[in-house]
């Protein structure tokens, strides 16, 4: 399977993939710690993917989007932006309304 | 490897002449960096594309040369 057919696959099997470097639970980078704490918060159900487990992925997620950058958001397969996009997304409240514009469900939270 | 805020500045206008660059050096190291960018050349493109040519206006140096630039790009006179 080519790089590009794995990242297809990944797009495919979840609405919500963030490529990141580390992990949700343990981002190794302030930029994708970032993006999932914006995701936590909306309350995103996603499949992030540590981009530092493979170089052949790190430099064809890049090559994928023609983004420079890690990490990189995909809503439904459609590229979405990176830490910048998001983080200006989410403080617009554009973000919210893309995912349900889309179609993804947003998990209940507790209100504050 | 660090990288001149003037030298991404030259960069960003040799590529899009319209543009209003502002470049803050966040932490003084040459290394990391924020800018905003105003063009009227990034009027009917998504955020993505408006990105992508900034990046695209870096050659190359961006993710490499250049670890960390924050990047925020807009319309003139709002969108």
């Amino acid at each position: 399977m080519s790089i590009n057919q794995f990242i297809d696959q990944q797009l495919k099997s979840s609405d919500v993939v963030l490529f990141m470097k580390g992990t949700p639970q343990f981002p190794q980078c302030g930029f994708s710690g970032q993006v999932v704490q914006i995701l936590d918060y909306l309350g995103v159900p996603y499949k992030g993917i540590n981009i530092l487990d493979s170089d052949e992925l790190r430099q064809g997620i890049k090559a994928y989007s023609n983004w420079p950058t890690i990490p990189q958001l995909y809503v439904k397969g459609e590229f979405v932006g990176g830490c910048d996009i998001i983080r200006e997304m989410f403080q617009s409240g554009e973000l919210k309304g893309v995912l349900k514009e889309k179609g993804v469900e947003l998990r209940e939270r507790a209100q504050a | 490897m660090a990288m001149d805020a003037r030298d991404i500045e030259r960069l960003i206008k040799a590529a899009i002449p319209d543009a209003h660059v502002e470049i803050r050096d966040l932490a003084g190291d040459g290394d990391h960096y924020a800018a905003t960018v105003v063009a009227e050349s990034f009027r009917g493109k998504s955020r993505v594309q408006q990105h992508q040519m900034v990046y695209a206006a870096l050659k190359g140096s961006m993710g490499g040369a250049l670890h960390a630039l924050a990047l925020q790009t807009t319309i003139p006179d709002g969108r």
